[in-house]
């Protein structure tokens, strides 16, 4: 128990979850909106967008996470010397937030056109017929009825980005997947105590996340 | 309707068939496996599986169906020693988060990956060795003279892997004002000291020599050469192994009759590396 | 195709219009790409000797081919086994016993939790104790069982969510001609909410083919590791990465096209209204239009 208790002192556990819910926030604001556009984007009449926002998504979307991070960190920073912060750790950590966004933001329009499959065709024919042009009927009669139907996907992208923030590590970010690394060096005969705080700490924040989007996606379906 | 009551009983019987079947096929898969590890005592017949790193360059690397690498070398030796044959060597990897496991587990039967003695680890298994004493050391552009020790890199970027203690060693002990880039491994950090954006690279000397001594790299990096630690490689050994002695034995051999020094020309000297002096050749310890 | 019911067919104007936006655009994008590659190129990056290994027989042998079929072997395998699972906890999760629905939605929501990383290191930590696995097994084995606990999961969520976002009049058409409700659930409610959430599922068939990937750090000896382990050899990771990330996109995009194509026929199957009406909105827009 001592040593159990001894990891907690010796490691700063809790500050690499503070740092993995950090990431998480941010790159969710940024690929929800992102996502949304993409989305608008796939269902809009110019065809040159309907191609950009399903270009985007097979290319985005079909390379590993791993790689999108490594490109943004030792691509964008490391060849092409750009900096989103002038504190050196500080640009790691925004770099590896864009990386997480620009990911998920494939997933969110992936998540929110399962929400339009669920939008029967006469919603659109309605809104078509008292004259909403596509912008509007995008707006006010689509969209808000997908994102009720897409609660449900858009949890799963939202989980998955939680736990996929500890691929942050390497874009150089000091958050759990690589305090787990260190713990393990430095503590090879823990090595089961120290798995277990990290899968109980996922659990603890990813839990209520995949319960309040379940209730919520039953509360906000559409009954039809 | 009996139609009906019947068609849905069919469905989840496919289903249990596929589940069925899919967990058939990975228990038949491993039903063939059987010569695991086999290799205690002498080697008459049965094969060894020796753990080692299949992606550091000049210490243990994978190259299709090849095994090169000074570890990979020492392993060679001490088997042919223990009594198997080249052929009776079956290498596996090891990488540093799982070697303890590996071990406990009877998953390999000894583990040549640049490991480091150390009291935690002895908790858990046993080491033979060392059979080489590495330092922590940096890597550096080949035209910087800037950087002679970890002092200099007051302000400069450093790169290490993920989890390294290496790195933070620096911050703590040298120099404070160190920035430190973390990547998932070695030659991401090589990549950015060649493209400018880092200063230097760190880790156990004989892993950075190993790098260099990439034909891509040379001419382009350099290893420092002023080692700051000490880093005693062993074989790592299940926990209270009857196999130390022997072990200790063929390194010693080893040592005396030049295949050593061979091992450590062949495979990480190209750079001009030379290993710490004063500590190299190591005197292995007695077996606990 | 001007199939969607969401807009006009643009007109004359609106189509110069667009012409325009579209030469600006190109013209923007094309830019940032040359300017990056002149800044690449002055780094060194596109260097032939840092290409060229990639481009032999050795590279593809002995490395990017072998990983692709691990990769594509421990996918398989998970892709199934995650499908019946994520089939047998989503009618859990909509039984009509409130244990049952308890139960699932427990194991749902806790492997949906733990990061998939964790469990293929638990479990190749773990089986060995057991004796069930030989060694040469494990990777796979423990890759296998994280990647189907977790995505199985996600599967189960999908259908349980496409089920509640169906009309109501499927379900009681389906128990006004004399079904049961599981019979309902499996026959009736479930194949068309597959349907619906195609999107989202497709999407979790290439996360479960990229996170073979994981698998590495068990040892697992799939195609991103390769790669690194190529571009370790030859001073070239990035390019190495590169090439990966290009054989990644096109497997993934075939998988997907697979996974569309095969609902496509479970859709004609189950024919009926709901086909013609749910998916329409984006078929229209998304998959019929990938046409360069």
């Amino acid at each position: 128990m001592d040593d159990f208790t001894s990891l907690f002192s010796e490691f700063d556990v809790l500050g690499a979850f503070w740092t993995n819910i950090q990431l998480t926030f941010f790159a969710a604001i940024v690929s929800l909106v992102v996502g949304t556009v993409l989305a608008v984007m796939r269902i809009s009449p110019v065809p040159s967008l309907r191609w950009a926002g399903s270009t985007y998504v097979t290319l985005i979307r079909n390379t590993p996470l791993t790689v999108i991070i490594v490109f943004c960190v030792l691509g964008l920073w490391g060849q092409l010397g750009i900096t989103l912060s002038s504190d050196f750790q500080r640009n790691f950590f925004w770099l590896s937030v864009l990386g997480l966004a620009v990911y998920h933001a494939a997933f969110v329009c992936e998540a929110l056109r399962s929400g339009v499959n669920t939008v029967p065709v006469g919603q659109a024919e309605a809104a078509r017929a008292i004259g909403l042009d596509f912008a509007s009927s995008a707006r006010l009669v689509i969209l808000p009825q997908a994102f009720r139907g897409a609660v449900a996907p858009l949890g799963n992208v939202l989980i998955a980005l939680t736990k996929n923030s500890t691929v942050a590590a390497a874009g150089s970010v000091a958050e759990t997947s690589g305090l787990l690394r260190t713990m393990i060096e430095n503590r090879p005969d823990l090595i089961l105590a120290i798995f277990f705080i990290f899968a109980f700490g996922f659990v603890l924040i990813v839990v209520p996340i995949g319960l309040a989007t379940t209730s919520l996606s039953r509360r906000l379906a559409v009954a039809r | 309707m009996t139609r009906l009551t019947h068609r849905p009983r069919r469905t989840a019987g496919a289903a249990a068939l596929a589940l069925a079947a899919a967990l058939t096929l990975v228990a038949c898969s491993s039903d063939d496996g059987d010569d695991g590890a086999t290799g205690d005592g002498t080697g008459d017949g049965g094969t060894i599986r020796i753990g080692i790193k299949f992606d550091q360059p000049g210490l243990g690397f994978k190259d299709g169906d090849e095994y090169t690498g000074f570890d990979v070398d020492v392993a060679r030796y001490v088997a042919d020693k223990l009594g198997y044959s080249e052929d009776q060597i079956e290498f596996v990897e090891s990488p540093s988060a799982q070697r303890e496991t590996m071990l406990q587990n009877g998953q390999v039967d000894m583990i040549f990956a640049t490991y480091s003695i150390t009291d935690e680890r002895k908790k858990v298994i046993s080491f033979a060795g060392p059979y080489f004493v590495a330092g922590q050391d940096l890597l550096v552009a080949a035209d910087d003279t800037s950087i002679t020790g970890p002092e200099d890199l007051d302000g400069k970027n450093l790169c290490s892997v993920t989890g390294s203690t290496s790195a933070q060693r620096i911050k703590d002990d040298y120099a404070a004002g160190t920035q430190l880039l973390e990547q998932p491994g070695y030659s991401e950090c090589v990549t950015a000291l060649t493209a400018g954006t880092v200063d230097a690279v760190t880790t156990d000397d004989i892993i950075l020599a190993g790098l260099a001594a990439i034909p891509a790299n040379e001419g382009k990096v350099k290893v420092v050469g002023n080692p700051f630690s000490e880093e005693n490689y062993g074989v790592g050994l299940p926990k209270d192994s009857d196999k130390c002695q022997a072990v200790t034995d063929a390194i010693n051999a080893m040592l005396e009759d030049g295949s050593w020094q061979k091992a450590l020309d062949d495979n990480v000297s190209a750079s001009g590396y030379e290993p710490n002096a004063d500590l190299n050749p190591p005197t292995p310890a007695a077996c606990g | 195709m001007s199939g969607s019911v969401l807009f006009d067919a643009p007109g004359p104007r609106a189509r110069r219009r667009m012409v325009w936006v579209n030469v600006a655009a190109t013209v923007v994008v094309v830019g940032i790409a040359v300017y990056a590659l002149v800044l690449l190129n002055r780094k060194g990056q596109l260097d032939s000797d840092l290409w060229a290994p990639l481009f032999t027989v050795s590279a593809w042998e002995d490395y990017f081919l072998p990983g692709l079929r691990q990769t594509l072997v421990a996918a398989g395998l998970s892709i199934v086994t995650a499908g019946v699972f994520g089939f047998v906890f989503g009618l859990g999760r909509l039984s009509a016993s409130r244990t049952v629905r308890m139960v699932a939605g427990g194991v749902v929501e806790f492997f949906r939790a733990l990061p998939v990383l964790i469990m293929m290191v638990f479990f190749y930590m773990a089986i060995p104790r057991l004796d069930l696995v030989s060694p040469q097994d494990l990777p796979l084995v423990s890759v296998v069982l994280g990647l189907t606990l977790y995505n199985g999961s996600v599967f189960a969520e999908l259908v349980r969510s496409g089920v509640h976002n169906l009309p109501k009049g499927q379900r009681e058409a389906a128990l006004a001609i004399g079904l049961r409700r599981p019979q309902s659930l499996r026959l009736v409610e479930v194949p068309q909410a597959v349907i619906a959430m195609l999107p989202a599922i497709a999407s979790q068939l290439v996360v479960i083919l990229k996170d073979t990937a994981l698998g590495a750090i068990i040892t697992y000896p799939e195609l991103l590791a390769a790669a690194r382990r190529f571009g370790s050899g030859n001073g070239n990771i990035l390019q190495a990465l590169v090439v990966a990330a290009v054989v990644f996109i096109v497997i993934n995009w075939l998988l997907t096209r697979l996974a569309e194509a095969l609902a496509g026929r479970v859709g004609r199957r189950t024919a009926g209204k709901a086909r013609a009406e749910a998916p329409s909105l984006v078929v229209t827009a998304g998959v019929d239009d990938q046409r360069p």
